[in-house]
């Protein structure tokens, strides 16, 4: 079908569309855009409403209700520093991620790798705390996050008695094939650091006598450590970050 | 000429009677009267708050989906059965057929927007649900407009359709598209500052529908007239815009 000329449109037609568009340009240019403000975290929808939105799919809310607490410190046009967030209300939203979905390890490595980022002592303390009180649901599967929580509670934090109370839990907890001995040989180093090198002899002394460890390495390695604690060489323990890396 | 004008805006409104537009629109009022109740059953808290939001937020686009949805497909069919064609041969100006339409499009408007309030009025305070009203008037009218320039334009459903619903969602989410592009979380390039200077344009041609017919007024009772200056104002300019473009479009179109 071919169009008839421009000419045809009466003037007073494109008159008026000349207009409307010079005024709706104007209309734009003269409203500003709103200040990007920042909205506070809601507390997490409770479970029906979960159940209803999700259609039962309980693992992928789990997934999406993290996808969206992770992406909730950038809102458009702003950017939400973790200090301003409230702490307790986030803990809220990993509780319901890791009550939707048991073997989901995001709300963890959240807590302990993302929120510990904020520069605050008892911010950070609460999601070391979080991880540690879901430690004990699945030790075997959630030994290394509280591992990362006691290396953020050494070296971060300063706080040996901390780290010690979630490198115990460990070395009690978690023995599954899994774990692997540097793990379990957490609080023989903190307490060495604190200087409880008694303690430090009497439990790597049990882990020498047990039998458990099978690398020739890491005997020896643990073997020399004991005896240089015996005899009052060593003072200091290496970093568990570097253990980590062995 | 104004009375062709309003038998032209009469027998459109009549039609969407005919086509079981108000049976569709009661249905779609009850499902979401039906959601509202249930959400305020499952609801520990603020169960009435979530059950206006959720009509309100349920409403608004089903409203904006049915009208625009029903001005396409009606108009579709009458030119497919070239009604236009036989409504044309008359001693009648083109400008005439597209007002008229508009009427009765607007008119149909009025009555989704009626139903959707009255329904509302139930669980939110009267003076903010007669300014979320009119302000859903402003928009569906908009809308209503934008159909007809679509259909006009494109002769064919898919791509009318297509392209409304695209400009109702640009058209909302504008604002957020601006803010985030104006506050980049990383570094800013050339390409990025363009894309900007883009975006910048694109939303200077459409109309700001985030700050229409907003579910806090309902809920917060945080509505003031004040608003509705400026709603007002962009319909009617928009409304003239989209009106000459489609006035420019039959004008061109060969029959």
């Amino acid at each position: 079908m071919t169009e008839r000329p421009l000419s045809a449109v009466p003037i007073p037609i494109l008159a008026l569309l000349t207009l409307a568009l010079v005024l709706q340009i104007y209309w734009g240019l003269r409203t500003p855009l709103p200040q990007a403000k920042a909205q506070a975290l809601p507390p997490p929808p409770n479970h029906e409403v979960i159940a209803v939105a999700s259609f039962g799919e309980s693992i992928v809310a789990s997934q999406s209700m993290a996808l969206y607490l992770q992406a909730f410190d950038n809102q458009p046009g702003i950017s939400i520093p973790f200090q301003n967030l409230d702490y307790a209300t986030v803990i809220q939203w990993l509780d319901r991620m890791l009550e939707l979905d048991s073997r989901a390890q995001y709300p963890l490595l959240m807590a302990t790798h993302l929120y510990t980022q904020v520069p605050d002592p008892a911010r950070q303390k609460q999601m070391l705390e979080f991880t540690y009180r879901h430690f004990f649901a699945a030790p075997d599967l959630r030994w290394q996050w509280l591992a990362h929580a006691a290396i953020v509670a050494k070296h971060r934090l300063h706080d040996l008695p901390l780290a010690l109370k979630y490198s115990r839990a460990i070395a009690r907890h978690a023995n599954g094939p899994g774990v692997p001995h540097w793990a379990q040989q957490m609080p023989i180093f903190i307490l060495q650091e604190m200087g409880e090198t008694e303690s430090a002899k009497i439990l790597l002394g049990g882990l020498l006598a047990n039998n458990t460890l099978d690398d020739p390495h890491e005997i020896r390695f643990l073997t020399e450590r004991l005896k240089e604690m015996e005899t009052g060489i060593v003072e200091k323990s290496p970093p568990l970050s570097k253990m980590q890396q062995d | 000429m104004s009375r062709a004008i309003f038998t032209i805006a009469y027998f459109t409104f009549l039609e969407a009677a005919r086509a079981r537009l108000v049976r569709l629109l009661l249905l779609v009022v009850l499902t979401a009267f039906a959601g509202g109740l249930f959400l305020n059953e499952i609801a520990i808290a603020d169960s009435q708050r979530i059950q206006t939001a959720f009509l309100a937020a349920s409403l608004r686009p089903a409203s904006v989906f049915m009208l625009s949805l029903f001005i396409i497909s009606s108009l579709a069919r009458e030119f497919n059965e070239k009604g236009l064609e036989l409504i044309l041969s008359l001693d009648l100006p083109r400008t005439s057929y597209v007002i008229g339409k508009q009427l009765g499009f607007m008119g149909i408007a009025l009555l989704l927007t009626s139903a959707v309030s009255l329904l509302l009025a139930a669980y939110a305070p009267a003076g903010q649900v007669l300014l979320w009203g009119l302000s859903l008037l402003g928009e569906l009218w908009i809308m209503a407009a934008l159909s007809l320039f679509c259909l006009l334009t494109f002769s064919q459903i898919v791509p009318a359709m297509s392209l409304v619903l695209g400009f109702y969602l640009l058209s909302r989410s504008m604002t957020a598209i601006q803010m985030i592009g104006h506050a980049p979380i990383n570094e800013t390039g050339t390409v990025q500052l363009y894309m900007v200077h883009a975006l910048d344009a694109i939303a200077l041609l459409l109309p700001r529908l985030d700050a229409f017919t907003q579910t806090a007024w309902l809920v917060n009772n945080s509505g003031s007239w004040a608003q509705l200056g400026p709603i007002a104002l962009q319909t009617l300019i928009y409304l003239a815009l989209l009106l000459a473009g489609a006035l420019f479009d039959i004008s061109r179109r060969n029959l």
